[in-house]
């Protein structure tokens, strides 16, 4: 069994190419499409990788991001957050509170499997 | 009447109307006849003593010597000599440059009234990328859809053997983002185009909201009677050119009209001879809450000989949403008021009603008695924590009321005060320099 991968994002149509993409590529992935219980869904289903999206409903991917590395539990946790403003602000905010990568939409494929591999080495 | 008289060529324009000689005028005040040919020709300043001589001799106020279209000339001037310190315009020289080329200085005055509009559409536009909500949005349904596309499109071009019913789900996906992009492009180019569009003409939404209010002078008389409806009058209104702007209009009307219900007309200007202008009074009287009381006093017609009543409320960020002005009371034209205003301070004292009878400092700032309350701006619950506003009218005192206290010294905004010491100020004022 592949690793385990939780993409929170609330976009249906981008959920599925990347759902697809990454399974085919031997992941198990999991999906979440808000933000309220993100948290708690990331520590029921202890994924190996989490993907976030920052603009969520109910609760933004930065504040979700901050309470992950708050928990001793999830603060090594792998996580890609994904943002639709590439703006150095937002890079530099992003990295600052502890994300491990951070990729400007749109992405192509290729990349966000690159980055997964390096982030979680099969 | 030249606008660009100064206080000598008044005093000249007056000799001259009255048949007075120079000589026999200088010599009622006691000076030279070349020294006041000086003084006519605005080469020499003149202040004190010898303006209230001029004045008395050539018997005027004083005051109509020295105020007027000029004062504000001299003040423009005086904020462009403080937006360039580096110039080193000599300030002393402001006057005497204003009255010796007078079309020069009103071109510089309109050239740096030019520059601040500028500057301030600039510093819209730039805000307006960075925070706009609308826009923020509109980029980022657009964003998400390009990556739907790309992501899904990636897949079918580069899957090899992608089973049937896969490579259908994914051409449909595609099919259904590509309508959504084509929809949120053409509704960002819409809204892009209207934001120009709107620019060019006046500036917010507030502002359009505030030209036709003045224009109406705060008085509906189709919404009085029933039958009127905000919507027919919002759409008769040639200064609402916003969508923004008449829905702004829209919502105030619709309050108007629930005001006006509460509070007709006819039993409201009874009310008000009886009662006089006294917002406490009338609430009792209609059993309403004063700020309602407030803005229907505010926005009743004026009679014949009777003050005219201003208002002003603020949401509890301090910034105003409602302005009504009144002759002598100066509301900042953008930016932050007063902090000495009662309004403020009724903001930090919610529910406490404050009665204060102010004056606002520098030239011809009136006497005015002000009633200042903040309530809750929506229905109080124990779910949220009640957001406040607060309103205070303006009402003028005849001068022949005897006060019992001095009125209490407030300003506009404190780039255009005169205050010195005042522990509210917030940023250096551009015209103690030359008081």
């Amino acid at each position: 069994m592949g690793k385990r991968v939780l993409v929170i994002e609330d976009e249906p149509n981008i959920i599925e190419a990347i759902s697809f993409i990454l399974s085919r590529d031997g992941w198990t992935v999991d999906t979440h499409s808000n933000g309220h219980d993100a948290v708690e869904v990331v520590r029921r289903k202890a994924p190996d990788l989490v993907i976030l999206d920052v603009m969520l409903p109910g609760k933004s991917g930065y504040d979700i991001l901050t309470e992950l590395r708050h928990d001793p539990v999830t603060q090594t946790l792998p996580v890609l957050m994904l943002t639709a403003r590439g703006q150095i602000k937002d890079r530099e905010l992003a990295e600052r509170i502890g994300a491990s990568r951070f990729m400007t939409k749109p992405f192509s494929n290729a990349e966000v499997l690159e980055v997964l591999r390096e982030l979680v080495p099969q | 009447m030249s606008q660009r008289q100064l206080t000598g060529s008044r005093i000249r324009e007056r000799r001259i109307m009255q048949g007075l000689r120079q000589a026999d005028l200088a010599r009622t005040v006691g000076i030279s006849a070349s020294y006041l040919n000086l003084i006519e020709h605005n080469r020499r300043r003149i202040g004190g003593k010898l303006l209230l001589a001029l004045a008395s001799a050539l018997g005027v106020e004083p005051s109509s010597l020295t105020e007027g279209a000029e004062a504000a000339l001299i003040a423009t001037l005086r904020e462009a000599r403080a937006a360039d310190p580096g110039a080193a315009a000599e300030p002393d020289a402001l006057e005497d440059f204003a009255g010796r080329f007078p079309g020069w200085a009103v071109l510089l005055a309109r050239r740096h009234q030019r520059v601040l509009e500028l500057e301030r559409t600039v510093e819209t536009l730039t805000d307006r990328l960075t925070h706009d909500p609308h826009l923020a949005a509109s980029m980022h349904e657009m964003l998400s859809t390009v990556t739907a596309i790309r992501s899904t499109a990636g897949i079918l071009a580069e899957t090899a053997g992608l089973e049937p019913e896969w490579r259908d789900r994914f051409h449909r996906n595609i099919n259904e983002d590509a309508q959504r992009l084509a929809q949120s492009s053409q509704a960002l180019v819409a809204y892009l185009d209207g934001e120009v569009e709107a620019e060019t003409k006046l500036g917010s939404p507030q502002e359009e909201l505030e030209a036709f209010l003045v224009e109406a002078e705060h008085h509906f008389a189709e919404l009085e009677k029933p039958g009127g409806t905000p919507e027919a009058v919002v759409q008769a209104a040639e200064v609402l050119q916003s969508a923004a702007g008449r829905s702004l209009a829209r919502a105030y009307l619709e309050r108007y009209v629930e005001d006006a219900r509460k509070m007709p007309l006819e039993q409201a200007l009874k009310a008000r001879a009886e009662l006089g202008p006294d917002p406490s009074a009338l609430a009792l009287r209609f059993g309403v809450s004063l700020p309602l009381a407030m803005r229907r006093l505010a926005e009743l017609p004026a009679r014949d000989g009777e003050a005219p009543v201003g208002m002003v409320s603020c949401d509890a960020s301090g910034t105003l949403v409602l302005r009504k002005a009144l002759p002598g009371f100066a509301l900042p034209r953008f930016g932050a008021a007063c902090p000495l205003w009662p309004l403020f301070q009724a903001l930090s004292r919610p529910m406490v009603p404050i009665r204060q009878v102010v004056q606002q400092a520098g030239r011809g700032g009136g006497v005015f008695r002000t009633y200042a309350i903040a309530q809750p701006a929506t229905e109080v619950s124990f779910e949220e924590e009640p957001l406040f506003e607060a309103h205070m009218l303006i009402l003028p005192v005849e001068t022949q009321v005897r006060l019992q206290d001095r009125p209490k010294e407030v300003g506009v905004s404190c780039r255009i005060c005169p205050r010195e010491a005042c522990a509210g100020r917030r940023e250096p004022s551009i015209l103690t320099d030359g008081f």
